[in-house]
């Protein structure tokens, strides 16, 4: 009996905890795109990616202004340095119940080209100063990495400000 | 001539750098910090100021706005600490520290609508010229700053988040600023004094 609740146990174990990190919580899945949506936990695997690519990982959500403005800036950075190993990853904060709503709409729309994750994780206080400790939580939000050269903004960008980050990872 | 222009040059720049805010004061209060009164333009055009409330303990002072989803999120939570902690000594006041140039939807006129329709029972200032944000370090909305009356000045003892769910409020496990107000209110030492939230930038 003893070993059955043992090996019960262990079964719950794998059950609860042999989830990979970067699984999403739900892949929202809609007109022929899919997001999908991550706690913290399966986030942080976009922000530690050790190879020789170039991550510009951008905090945005549909109804930030600031953000939207900037958006073209990212696709324009993701095509016309893909070839140096830049990829652009949008990180959309739009609430959970606005994703199919707002968000998916507005990638279609928008035909945007980059890859877009959503970031479902409200106990925003445990997570804001993983990201990066300067972080005060507004948005628009910037971290543009390469291994361990990383570098953090909480800024809006024009073109010219955003290529001018990315050519010095490049360069580096 | 030309040693004139740079001795102008250099006085210059020596003049500007004296009066270019310092670290500190960019990056606003922390914990312990006091902080300033204002007077700034309530909803009902009348000029409001912290030295109104004669008989508080403290202020519950956040900077929120009309169009930020955050904001507007938190709205009915903000008029719920209000009216549980105005009666207590620590009443809420409002600011908002958004350029309406900037973010249209953001005006002192959008902001009597908005005070009207939620019913607003506390003060919502306009933070015109936008001088009162950068002295607390208000980086977003919703941005809170829970402030202890003593007579050394308005001491500031909680800076962040309401709560630690802006999504739904059915879900939420800690009520931040209402642990804070309540240590206060016991004369107890605030565990939680700073938090973090996701909120919209401060559009200057």
């Amino acid at each position: 009996m003893k070993k059955l609740m043992y090996l019960a146990s262990c079964f719950c174990g794998v059950f609860l905890f042999g989830q990979t990190p970067s699984e999403p919580i739900t892949i929202y899945n809609q007109e022929d795109i899919k997001v999908a949506s991550y706690n913290y936990e399966g986030l942080e695997a976009f922000l530690k990616k050790k190879n020789d690519t170039i991550y510009v990982i951008n905090f945005w959500a549909t109804w930030c202004a600031p953000c939207i403005k900037e958006l073209p800036h990212f696709e324009n950075i993701g095509k016309q340095y893909a070839n140096n190993k830049v990829k652009v990853i949008l990180v959309s904060l739009d609430f959970p119940k606005k994703v199919e709503s707002n968000l998916i709409p507005y990638i279609k729309r928008k035909q945007l080209q980059s890859e877009v994750i959503h970031l479902d994780d409200p106990d925003a206080n445990s997570w804001i100063e993983k990201v990066n400790e300067k972080w005060s939580g507004a948005i628009p939000a910037t971290i543009i990495y390469k291994n361990d050269s990383y570098s953090f903004y909480e800024q809006s960008f024009t073109f010219e400000e955003l290529e001018k980050e990315v050519l010095i990872k490049i360069n580096e | 001539m030309k040693v004139f222009k740079i001795v102008l040059g250099v006085s210059l720049f020596v003049l500007i750098s004296a009066f270019t805010l310092t670290k500190s004061e960019m990056s606003g209060y922390e914990i312990g910090d006091k902080a300033t009164d204002f007077k700034l333009k309530n909803v009902d055009d009348k000029m409001v100021s912290l030295s109104d409330y004669k008989d508080v303990k403290g202020y519950i002072v956040i900077f929120t706005c009309n169009h930020c989803p955050y904001a507007v999120a938190y709205e009915d939570r903000i008029i719920a600490l209000d009216k549980k902690y105005k009666k207590l000594g620590y009443p809420v006041l409002a600011i908002n520290p958004n350029n309406p140039e900037v973010q249209e939807k953001d005006s002192f006129e959008l902001m009597k609508v908005r005070a009207k329709e939620k019913g607003f029972t506390f003060p919502y200032l306009f933070d015109e010229g936008q001088k009162i944000y950068p002295q607390y370090g208000a980086t977003k909305t919703p941005h809170v700053y829970v402030l202890q009356k003593t007579k050394e000045g308005n001491i500031v003892k909680y800076i962040g988040a309401i709560d630690d769910n802006h999504a739904d409020e059915e879900a939420v496990k800690v009520k931040y600023v209402e642990n804070a107000v309540d240590a206060l209110l016991k004369n107890k030492e605030v565990s939680v004094k700073v938090t973090k939230a996701i909120g919209c930038s401060i559009k200057a």
